[in-house]
C-alpha cells in the first residue's frame, strides 16, 4: 500500500497528489511514469512523475478525472492509500544543452511538460514556454513552469487568458523572433502532432511524449505499441518520448480510441452506483 | 499379478456446452478413491523410466505406491521432496511428452499409461487442503546468507522455496502488482485455477520466503543495489517481450498479442469487466495465430467472453501442434475451429482503422529445418480471407528486455537470451545465476522449476564457498 500525504484540487477536474513511494522518489528521472492500481478490482493506470522529494520519499502526480479510474482517485484524500504503485517506469527525457529550446504544454500534459522544463532550465538551457489550456482556470502549474522558464506565453480557447488561440500559433510567433534548437510538445494527441507540423516546417526537432493505452507499463504486452519511422515501439520501454516527425500519428490517434465505448459504460456504472450509494 | 485396466480411470469434467461459456476448471480432478484406483494401474518399475522424463525426477512410483496404500500424506511427502508446485505441474504440464510418454504401462500393445499427471494434480490438492501452513518450521539457526530473486514465476519460486528449506533468507522481487509470472497473467483460470496458484505461493511463503511486489529490477531497484545487498541472486525474468509478426495491419484496433489478451483476462480479471475496471473487447470472430498452449488458452478464452467463431490458423499441421494434448481435444470440444497450413499475410482494415478480416496463405510441408520439424511453405495464388474482428497473435515471446538493458556487464547469447550453464545457472558474473526462459528462451513450467531445482543446489555450493574463504584486506 502507498500513502497518500497530500492532495489539492487544482481546477474543477484535475488533481494535485503527493504519494509516498521512496524507492520510486529515488530512482525517477525527467519524462518517466508511474503506473497504479488504486484498489483490488482497479485497473493499471499511467501517470507521468511531475516532481520528486527524495528526502521524504514522495513522489508527485497531477491527473485529470476523465473516467471511472480517475473519478475513483479524485475522491481519495491525505491519509488514504493507493494499493500498487510500480516505477519509474520508461527512459528518461534527453536533458543536455541544447542551446534555446522551446517547451509547449496542453492542458494535463503540462504536469509532464514541467519535470522536462525544469531539468532543461537547470541543464543551461534558455527555455521558452508555451502553456496551452481551454480556460484560464484549466491552467496548472503556472508559477512553477514560470519559475523555470526565460519567456512563458500563455494561450487559451477562449480568450480568458494570455493569447486567445492555438499553441501552434504561438509557436510560430516565437519562432519568428528566435533561432530555437530543440522543442518538445507534450498534451493531447492531435496537439502534438500539429506541434510536430509546425517545428517540421521549420526544421526544428521536436520531441513528443505519447500516452497510449498501457498494461503493464514494462514491455510485456505490447499494448501501447506505436511505429516510429516504419518499426514497432513500445511506449513503455522504448519512450515514452520519441522524435515527433517520426511517430505515426494516424495510427496512433486511431489506437487511443479502441476502447471508448468500454471506458463509457465503465463510468456510467460507477456513476449510477455513486448516486445510488451516497445520493 | 492383478489385471491392469487399459485406460486411464475416467476423470470428471465440465461438460463441454457448459464450460465453453463460463472460467471454471474444466477438468474437476480425481477423488481419492478414483486415484487409489488409478494408482494400482502403476507397475511400479524398478528402473522406473518416468522418474528420468520427469525434469525435476520425481519419486513416480513412489508417490503412486502411497496412494495406492490410500496414504495421501506419505504421498504429498514424497512430492514436496521434489517440486514445490505440484498442483501446478499437475495441471499444466505436457505429461505426454514427459513422464507419462515412456511409461511402460503405456508402451504395451492398447494400453494407456498411468495418468501420473491426474495423480500428481490429486495429492497437491489434497495437500493444499490439508496442510497447516502455521506449523511451517520457523528455524532459530542463522541464515546462511541473502539471496535475490528476480521474477515470481515458476522458476523462481522455485529456487526460493528451495533455498528457504536450506535456511536462506529469500526475498522474491515481482515486477507485476501479483506473483506468480506467467501462472498469474498467462495460463487461464480454466486450466489452472488461481486460487491454486495463490495457495501453492503462499505455501512457498510459509517456508520464510518474502516477496516484493511492484518492484521492476532494473528501475525500482538496480542490478549493482542487489549485487552489494546479498550474496547472490536468480534471475528469472522470463520470455516476456510480444513478438508480432509484422504483417501489414498489425497497429489495427482488435488485433492482440496473445500476451495482451491474456493478460486483461487473467491478471486484470476483465472477464469479470465493469465490476473489474479493465474491459476487454466483445468480439463476434476471433482468429487466433500460433499453435503452442498460449494459442490454445488465447481461442478458448475468446469463446468464453462470447465470441461466435474461434480459429486457429497454424502455419504446419496437428502432427507438429506445440501444444498439450489435452488442451487441443479440449479446444475441439469447445467448438474452436483449425486452419491447418495455413499463414497470415496481411490484416484488413474496415476503413475506420478496425480490424475487417485476415488475409490468409496456404502453406505446404516442404524439408526438415533446424528444428527437425518440416518446414511450412506458401502455396502460391492460394489466398483467402477469414472474416474478424479480433486477431490475437500467439507465436512466442522473446527476453524480456527491462533488466538486462540496464544490466550489460551480463553476457548474452545471440538471440538475446542471459548465456547460463544449464547444468548449474551459472551466468558469466560470479554469483549472479538465471535460469528458465530469460536463459532457454519460452519453454514449459517445469522445465523452468528445473532450472530452479538446480539453480539452488548451486547456489548453495557458492554461497558457502564464498562464506568460507576468508576475505582477504589490504595489509
Amino acid at each position: 500500500m502507498y500513502k497518500i500525504v497530500k492532495t489539492a484540487k487544482l481546477s474543477e477536474n484535475q488533481y494535485d497528489f503527493w504519494i509516498e513511494a521512496p524507492k520510486i522518489a529515488a530512482k525517477t528521472k525527467p519524462g518517466q511514469f508511474i503506473i497504479l492500481r488504486t484498489n483490488e478490482e482497479g485497473e493499471r493506470i499511467p501517470f507521468t512523475v511531475v516532481e520528486t522529494d527524495q528526502d521524504k520519499g514522495l513522489i508527485r502526480f497531477i491527473f485529470q478525472v476523465i473516467g471511472k479510474s480517475t473519478s475513483e482517485l479524485a475522491l481519495l484524500k491525505a491519509g488514504d492509500s493507493i494499493k500498487d504503485v510500480s516505477g519509474p517506469l520508461g527512459m528518461p527525457t534527453e536533458i543536455e544543452n541544447y542551446g534555446t529550446v522551446m517547451i509547449v504544454g496542453g492542458g494535463v500534459g503540462i504536469a509532464v511538460i514541467y519535470p522536462v522544463l525544469r531539468a532543461l532550465k537547470e541543464a543551461g538551457n534558455k527555455v521558452i514556454t508555451i502553456l496551452g489550456a481551454k480556460t484560464a482556470d484549466l491552467l496548472i502549474l503556472k508559477d512553477e513552469c514560470q519559475e523555470y522558464s526565460d519567456e512563458l506565453i500563455i494561450t487559451t480557447d477562449d480568450g480568458s487568458l494570455g493569447m486567445k488561440g492555438l499553441v501552434t500559433d504561438a509557436m510560430e510567433n516565437i519562432i519568428a523572433k528566435n533561432s530555437i534548437d530543440h522543442c518538445w510538445a507534450i498534451g493531447p494527441g492531435i496537439m502534438m502532432k500539429f506541434c510536430t507540423m509546425t517545428a517540421a516546417k521549420h526544421d526544428i526537432p521536436i520531441f513528443v511524449s505519447l500516452n497510449p493505452i498501457m498494461i503493464d507499463g514494462t514491455g510485456m504486452c505490447g499494448c501501447c505499441r506505436v511505429t516510429i519511422d516504419g518499426e514497432i515501439k513500445f511506449v513503455c520501454v522504448d519512450g515514452p518520448e520519441f522524435k515527433g516527425t517520426e511517430v505515426n500519428w494516424k495510427e496512433f490517434l486511431g489506437r487511443m480510441k479502441q476502447y471508448e465505448e468500454e471506458e463509457g459504460v465503465s463510468l456510467t456504472d460507477y456513476q449510477k452506483v455513486q448516486v445510488k450509494d451516497h445520493g | 499379478m492383478a489385471r491392469k485396466s487399459r485406460t486411464k480411470t475416467p476423470i470428471a469434467e465440465q461438460a463441454p456446452n457448459i464450460r465453453k461459456s463460463n472460467f471454471e476448471e474444466v477438468c474437476l480432478g480425481y477423488t481419492v478413491e478414483e486415484g487409489m484406483e488409478e494408482a494400482v494401474r502403476c507397475l511400479q518399475c524398478k528402473n522406473a523410466p518416468c522418474i528420468a522424463n520427469c525434469p525435476v525426477m520425481i519419486d513416480i512410483p513412489g508417490f503412486i505406491l502411497a496412494i495406492k496404500d490410500g496414504n495421501m500424506e506419505e504421498a504429498a511427502e514424497i512430492l514436496g521432496k521434489y517440486s514445490n508446485l505440484p498442483a501446478i505441474c499437475g495441471r499444466v504440464c505436457p505429461q505426454e511428452k514427459q513422464c507419462e510418454e515412456v511409461c511402460k504401462l503405456g508402451m504395451a500393445k492398447n494400453f494407456e499409461p498411468v495418468a501420473i499427471g491426474k495423480l500428481e494434480r490429486l495429492v497437491a490438492d489434497w495437500a493444499l487442503e490439508n496442510k497447516d501452513f502455521s506449523k511451517a518450521i520457523q528455524s532459530d539457526t542463522p541464515k546462511i546468507g541473502k539471496i535475490a530473486v528476480i521474477g515470481s514465476g515458476p522458476s523462481g519460486l522455485t529456487v526460493a522455496g528451495d533455498l528457504a528449506k536450506l535456511n536462506y533468507e529469500v526475498t522474491v522481487f515481482e515486477a507485476l502488482h501479483e506473483p506468480g509470472g506467467v501462472l498469474t497473467y498467462g495460463i487461464p483460470e480454466f486450466r489452472l485455477p488461481k486460487r491454486i496458484v495463490k495457495k501453492e505461493i503462499e505455501s512457498i511463503e510459509a517456508l520464510g520466503v518474502k516477496i516484493e511486489t511492484n518492484a521492476i529490477i532494473g528501475k525500482t531497484i538496480t542490478m549493482d543495489e542487489i549485487i552489494e545487498e546479498f550474496d547472490a541472486c536468480y534471475i528469472a525474468v522470463g520470455a516476456g517481450t510480444p513478438n508480432f509478426m509484422g504483417i501489414t495491419g498489425t497497429s489495427l484496433n482488435g488485433v492482440y498479442s496473445s500476451s495482451e489478451y491474456l493478460t486483461r483476462i487473467n491478471l486484470m480479471h476483465s472477464y469479470e469487466f465493469p465490476k473489474y475496471d479493465t474491459p476487454i473487447k466483445q468480439s463476434k470472430n476471433v482468429v487466433v495465430i500460433g499453435g503452442g498452449n498460449v494459442a490454445m488458452d488465447a481461442a478458448r478464452s475468446a469463446k468464453r467472453l462470447g465470441a461466435e467463431n474461434v480459429s486457429i490458423v497454424y502455419r504446419r499441421s496437428l502432427e507438429e501442434l506445440p501444444a498439450r494434448i489435452e488442451e487441443y481435444h479440449h479446444s475441439v470440444e469447445e467448438d474452436i475451429q483449425y486452419y491447418w497450413l495455413t499463414n497470415p499475410v496481411e490484416y484488413l482494415d474496415d476503413g475506420t482503422g478496425n480490424l475487417s478480416g485476415v488475409k490468409c496463405i496456404q502453406m505446404e510441408l516442404g524439408e526438415p529445418d533446424d528444428s527437425g520439424r518440416r518446414r511450412p511453405v506458401p502455396i502460391e495464388n492460394s489466398e483467402f480471407i477469414i472474416e474478424a474482428d479480433t486477431v490475437i497473435e500467439a507465436i512466442g515471446q522473446g527476453s524480456n528486455k527491462v533488466l538486462l538493458s540496464t544490466f550489460p556487464e551480463l553476457k548474452l547469447n545471440k538471440w538475446g537470451y542471459i548465456e547460463a550453464d544449464p547444468k548449474t545457472g551459472i551466468t558469466s558474473i560470479p554469483g549472479v545465476f538465471a535460469g528458465g526462459d530469460i536463459v532457454t528462451g519460452a519453454a514449459t513450467v517445469i522445465l523452468a522449476m528445473g532450472a530452479g531445482k538446480v539453480a539452488a543446489v548451486e547456489i548453495d555450493k557458492y554461497v558457502k564457498n564464498e562464506k568460507q574463504t576468508p576475505v582477504t584486506t589490504n595489509v
